[in-house]
């Protein structure tokens, strides 16, 4: 799942080296349209649902976070 | 009469001493703190430069100190031009060739980009300069000796060109806005704005200069908040924020997060938007979640400082109908013209071209392109009068309010037919599954060339609803499908870059 996820990252923004990051979104590398599109990219490939809830910052900072994420909206 | 945005300031340092002024998630000032650091800062300025009307540099960041810059650059008699500091060091490099400005307001880590482009100006380091001791006589030299065509700020565009033009707009143009937006809006010192737009980005005018004027208080929210919405409407609540002045593609974010599924702004009374066109289906997801809030869609480029139409959003519209820009703001005239004719009836096409104060100086340092776009007035053939060509295209309706059409290069002739590409947009971005779309003529191919954003590639759906709204020769030809169009820095899909890249210049 975590490939699955960092592919689709890397879709997003070829720029960004998503495995050493710790910091994507507290230190602004994604904006808030690469956040609208991921989690509408992320809510069609894991069939989850992302909601306002979900939406907080500690989550998507690294990827083992938002595999996190990912993990206990699919239970 | 107000001749000096300082008025304003001076205005609200008396009335409102005590009352914050402006704030953002770390810090707050009041109006008495605001006048004193810019008085310091104006005096750091005015001491080291002894410019008059020069180019002064600031290095914006979401926070109240690029805001106490602004004012104490204006208090040196000098004006700022807002530079976004992680802009890429050519970008910086081109602005400044551009100004070759007399300062920079910096902070400390400023200096490794200032060294890389070999800055020639002075350095002011904002810390050091807000403790330095106000001259208060010698900037009340300077401000006698100030006049109302001074100017103020220069903003930069990115040229369609490449080349950034900075739009120098003066004291005055910023008087007649926001006094036109205190008038329209009832605007008065119970607003609290909740800024959203960076510093560099003149959408930030009107929140700058609508507080001051009104002894009101701006927050500024911070970008992260627009990717998390729960913080943001928080934000929102715990402010108190009641006006907020947006890009249209905030408010698009919002809707495309679902972001008030369950929890909503309670303090919002006004939501004023502009920068693309708003899509009814965004805009309804608003008026069905705060029905009570007043809707006001704003019209205008930089070089007309910020906006010259504006509708009172006051009916319902459905997602797939066209929002009008509305009217022209008092002691503004918008003249549409089909070349050099004026157009008067309903459903014609004109240039949107504007007249009046609000008009900016031109683009600095740069007579060229000022002339191409500031022109004498075609109906005037008997004294000088400038106005301004927009280059956006726009028709009366048959209830008088001026709708937008498109950019003027949007209108393609397609098959024989004459085709507004954005009334394919319109149509495409009313669509549910599509998050974002826009359309580009492929001269080369003759196709309409439709660029979209969904969650899933999705053509055939696209192909079958669209022809419910569009006939088959309006349809686009073909179709790209992306997660995440990219975007411009002031957050407009960047079509230039989809241009280039798919299509090859040409």
């Amino acid at each position: 799942m975590k490939e699955k996820l960092l592919t689709i990252l890397r879709e997003l923004r070829a720029d960004v080296d998503f495995e050493n990051e710790t910091a994507l979104v507290t230190d602004g590398i994604l904006d808030s349209f690469d956040i609208v599109s991921l989690v509408a990219e992320l809510n069609a490939e894991f069939d989850i649902t992302i909601g306002v809830d979900d939406l907080e910052p500690e989550n998507f900072d690294t990827v083992d976070a938002m595999a996190q994420l990912i993990e206990e909206l699919a239970d | 009469m107000f001749t000096n945005v300082l008025d304003y300031l001076d205005m609200s340092v008396d009335g409102y001493a005590e009352k914050t002024a402006l704030s953002d998630s770390k810090n707050q000032v009041t109006y008495t703190q605001l006048g004193e650091m810019s008085d310091s800062i104006g005096t750091a300025v005015a001491e080291k430069c002894k410019s008059k009307n020069a180019p002064v540099v600031v290095f914006i960041d979401r926070n109240i100190e690029s805001v106490i810059s602004f004012m104490g650059i204006v208090k040196s008699g000098n004006f700022y031009v807002p530079v976004d500091r992680q802009l890429p060091v050519k970008r910086v490099e081109l602005i400044v060739k551009t100004l070759n400005p007399v300062a920079a307001v910096i902070w400390e880590r400023d200096n490794k980009i200032l060294d890389e482009i070999g800055f020639s100006g002075e350095r002011i380091v904002y810390n050091e300069a807000v403790e330095y001791t106000a001259d208060k006589e010698k900037l009340a030299l300077i401000r006698e000796k100030a006049i109302d065509t001074d100017p103020l700020y220069a903003i930069f565009t990115s040229g369609s060109t490449g080349v950034p033009k900075g739009v120098l707009v003066c004291h005055r143009s910023v008087i007649d806005l926001i006094e036109n937006f205190k008038v329209a809006f009832d605007f008065d010192d119970t607003r609290v704005f909740g800024n959203q737009a960076p510093f560099d980005f003149d959408v930030s005018v009107k929140d700058i200069y609508s507080c001051i004027r009104n002894g009101a208080t701006m927050h500024v929210i911070p970008k992260l908040f627009f990717s998390f919405p729960a913080k943001l409407i928080a934000c929102i609540n715990e402010r108190k924020i009641n006006t907020v002045i947006w890009a249209t593609s905030a408010l698009r974010i919002i809707e495309n997060l679902n972001a008030f599924e369950k929890t909503l702004p309670e303090t919002l009374r006004t939501v004023m938007f502009s920068g693309e066109v708003m899509p009814n289906k965004v805009l309804n997801y608003w008026r069905n979640k705060l029905p009570d809030v007043n809707y006001v869609n704003l019209y205008g480029p930089t070089e007309i400082t910020c906006n010259c139409l504006y509708y009172k959003v006051d009916k319902p519209f459905n997602d797939e109908d066209a929002l009008p820009i509305g009217v022209p703001f008092k002691n503004t005239d918008i003249l549409l013209l089909d070349g050099d004719t004026l157009v008067t009836e309903p459903g014609v096409k004109g240039e949107i071209c504007v007249r009046g104060t609000s008009l900016a100086h031109g683009y600095y340092n740069n007579p060229e392109k000022t002339a191409e776009a500031f022109c004498q007035n075609p109906l005037n053939k008997v004294y000088p009068e400038l106005i301004y060509r927009t280059g956006d295209l726009a028709k009366y309706g048959e209830d008088g309010l001026i709708y937008f059409v498109s950019r003027k290069d949007y209108q393609i002739k397609h098959m024989g037919h004459r085709i507004e590409l954005s009334e394919v947009e319109i149509a495409v971005n009313s669509l549910p599954y599509i998050e974002a779309g826009c359309c580009i003529y492929d001269k080369n191919n003759e196709q309409i060339v439709l660029f979209y954003q969904s969650e899933k590639e999705c053509e055939r759906e696209i192909m079958l609803d669209g022809c419910k709204l569009l006939p088959k020769y309006m349809m686009p030809n073909r179709m790209i499908h992306f997660t995440s169009l990219p975007m411009t820095k002031n957050a407009k899909i960047d079509r230039v870059k989809l241009k280039g890249e798919y299509l090859g210049d040409d």
